[in-house]
């Protein structure tokens, strides 16, 4: 199966909207859970999610506290602030705003 | 606000680092092994799930890293790191590191010392407030240059002028004080009532002058000093509302100010004033004459007006002082200047000179240091070279080794402090009469800041150079040959370090030369008079002879001088009021008779006027040239007469023969006085006196031919006294304060002092600098011989093995001993020749503080060289030796 990379600068959108429909989740679950609504065609690096999410923890935009799962192991749930819920429509727009222009290039060819 | 919580949040992870660490790796491990478990349920074999949930996952390691990097704390975790590891380095070697630190400690410690000196005396700003709107002021003659001030003058500034909110006129002064125990003299100052406001001193006790203290016939108050009203009174309450009986009359006590509160300047010298009285309510005719000056004057600029301003005004109340009294102030100047550079403009050049010299020496020290450095990184070349070989970047090793000798800079620099602190208190306590403003001297949060700075640049100076050798080795060669070598080029560095401390060491000693020059020079330069076995002191008479009619007087001054002749082992005493060599000044203005009258007093010339006894010549043994000096028959009923120094003679008369010819001294005497005689001239200004000096003409009077209205004023305030003993002079103070009660006894001798001493004193600053330059020199000296030694010795270590060789292939030992010297000799010479080159730029900037020897004094500078090129070259003899003993067979097979 043929997997591709993230774009560059996007990881933090994927993670920002990953928690902001799911609420909690710990690093293991958001991996799994933006290759499975990608279809698998999303292939994030899993441990590169853990230096990001130190910087999201850095700037205000998640919380991070230790926690269960459900198979009773101890896990480190991340959880959206309202700083992140800001930053997550910056980032959105900012995408919107890439994927447009890109957009208009590729049909103008 | 958000940079704050972020900066919170980064704090944070730094307290709990390890906390930190290992939750991630648990975040990790938990995540690794969900995802083996979920393709083991895929049905991959476990080995096999394993593998693929690290290739999933990436590096665990290098995310480790960046995600603790995403903090952004690196930086501080290698700068503990390395100074951890430096720490660990220094006290591994444990000799070296006391050398480096020792010397790092007398560079740093010396400069800070100085430093809180300049801080003090220089840089603080004095203690009153807004002390930039402060400015003295002074008045200038035609003819003479700059002088006090008289107070009816003063008056009239204080009407004329429209720059100052206040305006306040001093007088240094003195007075009897009795009826507290035995009768004293204190100092005084005498002042306008608005002096105390005007400087933003509050009385800790009572009040300020009122104005109607300040006026003739006001009642007379005192405030006395926080020290005087602490020692004579013990700090009491009380003293409020008392009396003091001073010169006989009772002053109320109205008030105390802070014991810390002083005003000195060069016009009241450094002594502290006991009590202050308004000036305005003497009586004294000096205070009252605008043709006498005696007065100075302080004033505080108003707000928004420049000294520009304020001296253009002042110009203006000269001149119009100048028309309205055209017969005193014709042609007169009012000079305005800065109080803060008054009080420290005698000390500052010498300050400035002293500063750059200790800085030189804090280079030598880092050139020593560096030096070290550089011996002991070459020892370090493997352990840098496989470091880089393991790929540490050149940028981290150089850190890594600024680290080390900035720490050992700051450890310098506190042993520094301790040094600086212990050695300004000792050395002030030395010199207390050299400096004003000695209380402000001390460790203040500046001192402190220029310690840290000067450490810190020492550190990446000295370390800079051997770290970034260190930092550029040659890898392949130093793991190859294993720290051997013997190409010249490697010592570049060291060679340059001992040329640049030799010449930093000549430029030093000949500064310390120089002052030493002057100052032997200043020795022997004779001041007119023979200063040994003379003993000085002053006498205050009490009110019963001072306010007596003048044949009592006169009858008191001739009685009292004949007690004092009878005290055994005394051979000579005069009575000296007026003029007194190195103590005190007086002039008085005179015209020829026989020529014109000038048309006014301005413009006519001035001399030194000395009121003394008729065996004043046999106390301070002054030559008598021609004629005859005062008798003890030049009294009231005899024909007045006076003796001329011979610079008046040669001023005045020229060719001719000034004995039998008459001066008029209208000022003072209705007659002309005739000269009798001609005397050699004396160093009134102190054996630096220049030609320039002021009032260069000099002549002698009796005070007891004084007019009777004008004997009280002139003969019996302050009397002096200089007697010649047989031997040891301070020892007759107490035999002639015995007579002088006996004589009197609420008479009151004080400052008793050998002319000596007081020679000695004038040449304080000059002996404080050159001290202290000497010290510094020779530190120099010692410090760039070690250096010199150090390097010699290392690179002669080094060529153990060549040496050897050559000795192997027949080289003579002599031969041996010519190479490492000469190799030696040529860096010194270098040094020297340098340091001279620069030495004769920059002595030029302490030509203020030489006397008598050119700042390119050609003995000096050639002295210097010889003795530089003999100490470089005892330190290279030294290892030059070892290196000739050295046994070709040893050095082959170890070296």
């Amino acid at each position: 199966m043929k997997r591709d990379e993230i774009p560059p600068g996007t990881l933090y959108l994927l993670i920002l909207k990953t928690l902001a429909r799911s609420g909690e989740m710990h690093g293991y679950e958001i991996a799994n859970f933006i290759q499975r609504i990608s279809d698998d065609i999303l292939q994030v690096e899993e441990g590169s999610l853990y230096p990001a999410l130190q910087r999201m923890l850095i700037k205000g935009w998640v919380t991070a506290k230790w926690g269960t799962t459900a198979g009773n192991r101890r896990a480190r749930y991340y959880q959206l602030t309202a700083a992140g819920r800001k930053q997550l429509t910056v980032e959105m727009s900012q995408f919107e705003r890439v994927i447009g222009a890109i957009t208009r290039v590729i049909e103008a060819v | 606000m958000n940079w704050l919580r972020e900066l919170a949040r980064r704090l944070g992870m730094l307290m709990h680092r390890r906390q930190f660490d290992t939750d991630l790796e648990e975040e990790m491990r938990l995540h690794l092994e969900l995802r083996q478990q979920q393709q083991i349920e895929c049905g991959m074999a476990p080995d096999d799930a394993r593998a693929a949930a690290r290739r999933g996952f990436g590096n665990v390691t290098s995310l480790k890293e960046k995600s603790h990097m995403t903090w952004g704390w690196e930086w501080f975790e290698q700068l503990v790191e390395d100074i951890r590891y430096g720490l660990r380095m220094l006290g591994k070697s444990p000799g070296f590191t006391a050398v480096a630190v020792l010397t790092l400690a007398l560079g740093i410690g010396a400069n800070t010392a100085l430093f809180s000196v300049v801080n003090g005396v220089l840089l603080n700003p004095l203690p009153y407030p807004h002390p930039d709107q402060i400015v003295t002021m002074a008045g200038w003659f035609p003819g003479y240059g700059e002088s006090s001030i008289s107070y009816p003058d003063f008056r009239d500034w204080v009407r004329l002028n429209h720059v100052f909110s206040s305006l306040a006129a001093y007088r240094q002064d003195s007075f009897n004080l009795t009826g507290q125990g035995e009768a004293e003299q204190i100092t005084t100052m005498d002042v306008s009532a608005s002096f105390f406001a005007l400087l933003g001193v509050n009385p800790i006790l009572g009040r300020d002058f009122s104005s109607a203290e300040d006026q003739l016939g006001g009642p007379p108050a005192v405030i006395l000093s926080g020290g005087f009203w602490k020692m004579k009174f013990g700090s009491s309450q009380e003293i409020i509302g008392k009396t003091l009986n001073l010169d006989g009359t009772d002053y109320t006590v109205v008030g105390v100010v802070p014991e810390n509160f002083y005003f000195c300047c060069s016009s009241t010298g450094f002594r502290l004033s006991d009590v202050y009285v308004p000036i305005g309510a003497s009586k004294d005719p000096p205070v009252r004459d605008r043709r006498m000056i005696s007065a100075w004057a302080v004033g505080r600029m108003k707000q928004g007006v420049t000294l520009a301003q304020a001296r253009a005004d002042m110009d203006g109340v000269a001149r119009s002082l100048g028309v309205a009294y055209p017969d005193t102030d014709k042609d007169t100047g009012i000079v305005v200047t800065p109080l803060e550079q008054v009080m420290v403009r005698y000390i500052r050049p010498y300050l400035l000179v002293l500063l750059a010299a200790v800085g030189f020496v804090l280079l030598i020290a880092c050139v020593n240091v560096a030096n070290l450095l550089l011996a002991r990184s070459a020892g370090r070349g493997r352990e840098f070279a496989i470091r880089a070989a393991l790929g540490a970047s050149q940028g981290r090793v150089i850190r890594q080794l600024l680290t080390e000798s900035v720490l050992l800079a700051m450890t310098g620099g506190a042993v520094g402090l301790l040094l600086a602190s212990w050695g300004t208190r000792a050395a002030l306590a030395a010199l207390p009469s050299v400096l004003p403003r000695t209380s402000d001297v001390r460790l203040d949060p500046r001192v402190l800041l220029f310690t840290l700075v000067i450490s810190l640049a020492a550190g990446v100076l000295f370390g800079l150079a051997p770290a970034l050798k260190t930092a550029h080795p040659d890898l392949h060669e130093t793991l190859k040959e294993g720290g051997r070598g013997a190409s010249g080029a490697r010592y570049r560095a060291q060679n340059i370090f001992v040329v640049v401390e030799m010449a930093l060491a000549v430029v030093l000693l000949i500064g310390a030369g120089l002052t030493i020059r002057t100052l032997v020079g200043l020795w022997s330069v004779s001041p007119g008079f023979d200063p040994h076995n003379v003993l000085s002191f002053r006498v205050g008479f009490p009110p019963s002879i001072s306010n007596a009619d003048a044949s009592t007087i006169r009858a008191s001054l001739r009685q009292f001088t004949e007690k004092i002749a009878s005290v055994p082992g005394v051979s000579a005493v005069s009575l000296t009021t007026g003029a007194k060599p190195l103590d005190h000044e007086s002039g008085l203005i005179f015209w020829r008779e026989g020529q014109p009258k000038p048309p006014n007093e301005v413009s006519m010339p001035y001399a030194l006027w000395y009121r003394v006894g008729p065996d004043y010549l046999k106390v301070m043994k002054i030559p008598l040239l021609r004629g005859r000096f005062l008798t003890a028959q030049d009294d009231a009923n005899s024909p007045g007469v006076c003796v001329i120094d011979e610079n008046f003679a040669q001023k005045f008369f020229g060719n001719e023969d000034p004995i039998g010819k008459r001066l008029n001294f209208s000022l003072v005497y209705t007659q002309p006085l005739q000269i009798v005689g001609v005397v050699g001239h004396v160093k009134q200004y102190g054996l630096d006196e220049t030609a320039n000096s002021p009032m260069q003409a000099q002549f002698y009077m009796s005070p007891l031919q004084l007019p009777d209205d004008q004997l009280k004023t002139w003969a019996v305030s302050a009397t002096g006294y200089v007697i010649r003993t047989q031997d040891s002079p301070s020892a007759f103070a107490g035999a002639v304060r015995d007579a002088l009660l006996e004589f009197d006894s609420k008479a009151a001798l004080y400052q008793p002092e050998t002319m000596d001493t007081i020679i000695a004193r004038s040449l304080a600053a000059r002996r404080f600098a050159m001290i202290l330059l000497a010290v510094f020199a020779a530190l120099a000296l010692v410090l760039a011989s070690i250096g010199i030694y150090g390097v010699i010795s290392y690179i002669a270590g080094q060529r153990t093995h060549e040496i050897g060789l050559r000795m192997a292939l027949g080289a003579q030992r002599s031969h041996v001993l010519k190479i490492v010297l000469g190799q030696g000799a040529r860096l010194a010479l270098l040094g020297v020749v340098i340091g001279l080159a620069a030495a004769a730029g920059l002595t030029r900037l302490m030509t203020t503080i030489l006397y008598g020897v050119s700042a390119t004094d050609p003995l000096t500078f050639s002295a210097v060289a010889i003795v530089l090129t003999l100490v470089a070259l005892v330190a290279c003899y030294i290892p030059a030796r070892r290196a000739m003993r050295v046994d070709p067979v040893v050095a082959l097979r170890y070296g």
